[in-house]
């Protein structure tokens, strides 16, 4: 049917199903105590339809739409950091130029070339803005602006550039596509943050980073590392072409980058002295808030794949 | 508020389309807004929009807020003497946005000056009003209120004026720029402001509101 392959298929249908029963679980909460507000919960559960939509819908258009998709939700992340960061008037310019450089990284990822896709942000974006910046002439807070700039650029643009990367890879499990791959990122990831936060909730007593983060515990971080692993392992075979012994490694990196990036964005809003880094999605926040885990478990995740399955 | 509209509204196709193909995806693709308190935005008039003003893109903005069906009902007063200056300015000004022009440089009572945005308030409109009468550099300062707005709305102390503050729009393209940059922007809209026969009072508590509103902003201004 419509030439998806079947185990893609089967994940797509299991995520529409686990939504369908937090929907219900949801409805039946705002029955049961008028009262109470649940505005939120109804918010989050809402935008969470939309964005699986939005995945599958692009997944199912293939590999081209997805990159389109990612290079579009990379501008979208990086535009919320500079909303958010303080810059000096005249670095409009050189964020003009940051923009330009999404295009292109992902076209890089796009043909698969490899070379240009890893050295054009770390080097060329690297030294090019810097000359920029002299062009502009303005010395007053030269190597902040220029840090923060590169900064994001490798965060938002670099990072994330490799999921368009890992769609149009021909290492691919025959049975479930292209989308296969990205759905076991895009899946465990999330899943990672739901189990950590869940098991949190049930275990959580010692604090990680109680500066950074409060909610952080020790107990919440090695529970979905330990759940988010053992999933890794039975999904990996189904959905890629890693064996169930590489998916232990790969839900482990997963686990610790999600959480990892999850912490570093909170200390940048922490530092800006925000809750949430836009309104862009209801009942979530901005961009940067849902995909923070994401911006670091993905290039973890795609060198390590590159590694082990590169001949 | 008494008088009925006094005449049947007519569709502007020219303002519609310039809205929902251009304004409204370059506000969403190539701004993206963070709506704060979107319920307090005034759903129909009459009623009157008090917002700060840093950018040409300030008007679309609030303008794109609205929905198409309303879009004709909403209507910026903006200074005569830029938005008229030539034809093409002025074809501009009256059919896509159909501004309410107000004259900045003679000197008139201010019922003549006015009669405009009278007769709109009138037909139920919604006036969009910069109190500042010019765009200024920055988002955080003293706000230099003008006393224009007092005079227009104590003819009709009982219609809402809204407070708005925008930031972010002065980084996407401030004054004496010509490059547009994407950044997210927020509009933070307040509660409404109490009507006061004092004029300086009034101002006052407005100048407070903006304040108190600024305090909710995500966006981060310009400078370090």
């Amino acid at each position: 049917m419509f030439n998806i392959p079947s185990h893609a298929f089967t994940m797509g249908l299991s995520l529409m199903i686990l939504l369908i029963i937090a929907s219900i679980i949801v409805f039946l909460k705002v029955k049961q105590n008028p009262k109470k507000d649940y505005q939120e919960l109804v918010l989050r559960t809402r935008s969470w339809w939309w964005m699986i939509a939005i995945i599958l819908g692009a997944l199912f258009l293939g590999a081209k739409a997805t990159t389109i998709l990612f290079a579009f939700i990379s501008f979208l992340a990086l535009k919320e950091f500079y909303s958010i960061t303080p810059l000096r008037t005249v670095d409009r310019r050189l964020v003009f130029w940051a923009y330009l450089a999404i295009p292109i990284q992902f076209y890089f990822a796009y043909i698969q070339w490899f070379g240009m896709f890893i050295i054009f942000i770390p080097v060329y974006m690297f030294l090019f803005l810097p000359f920029r910046s002299v062009m502009i002439g303005e010395t007053k807070g030269f190597i902040r602006a220029n840090a923060v700039i590169q900064w994001s650029l490798m965060l938002c643009v670099f990072g994330f550039s490799h999921i368009a990367y890992l769609a149009n890879i021909d290492r691919i499990n025959i049975n479930a596509g292209f989308s296969g791959l990205i759905l076991y990122l895009l899946f465990m990831t999330q899943f990672n943050d739901v189990s950590q936060y869940v098991s949190g909730k049930c275990f959580g007593k010692r604090k990680i980073i109680p500066k950074v983060s409060p909610n952080k515990t020790w107990g919440g971080f090695l529970g979905g590392f330990i759940v988010t692993t053992i999933l890794s392992a039975f999904l990996a075979p189904y959905l890629t072409i890693l064996t169930m012994e590489q998916g232990i490694i790969a839900g482990m990196l997963i686990a610790v980058s999600g959480f990892v990036g999850d912490v570093v964005l909170s200390s940048v809003k922490r530092d800006l002295q925000i809750k949430d880094s836009g309104t862009l999605i209801p009942g979530h926040g901005g961009i940067l808030d849902r995909v923070d885990s994401l911006m670091y478990s993905t290039p973890i995740f795609f060198h390590y794949f590159y590694y082990i399955t590169g001949a | 508020m008494n008088d009925k509209p006094q005449k049947k509204p007519r569709i502007k196709w020219i303002k519609l389309l310039f809205f929902a193909l251009i304004v409204k995806p370059l506000v969403l693709i190539g701004l993206g807004l963070n709506i704060i308190n979107r319920p307090k935005l005034p759903k129909e008039g009459a009623a009157v929009i008090v917002a700060n003003h840093t950018s040409h893109l300030d008007t679309l903005v609030l303008m794109s807020l609205y929905p198409l069906s309303v879009i004709n009902n909403i209507r910026p007063v903006a200074a005569a003497d830029y938005f008229m200056k030539n034809r093409y300015m002025r074809w501009f000004s009256t059919r896509c946005i159909d501004i309410i022009p107000i004259d900045r440089q003679v000197m008139k009572a201010p019922d003549q000056l006015f009669a405009e945005c009278h007769q709109a308030l009138n037909n139920q409109e919604i006036l969009i009003i910069f109190p500042e009468g010019t765009r200024s550099i920055t988002e955080e300062r003293d706000f230099k209120l003008k006393r224009g707005i007092h005079i227009l709305i104590s003819k009709y102390p009982d219609i809402p004026v809204i407070p708005v503050i925008l930031r972010g729009l002065g980084k996407a393209l401030p004054k004496g720029e010509a490059l547009f940059v994407p950044f997210n922007s927020d509009v933070i809209i307040g509660d409404p402001l109490a009507y006061d026969e004092n004029a300086k009072t009034y101002l006052q508590t407005l100048e407070n509101q903006y304040h108190q509103l600024l305090t909710q902003a995500l966006t981060h201004p310009n400078e370090f």
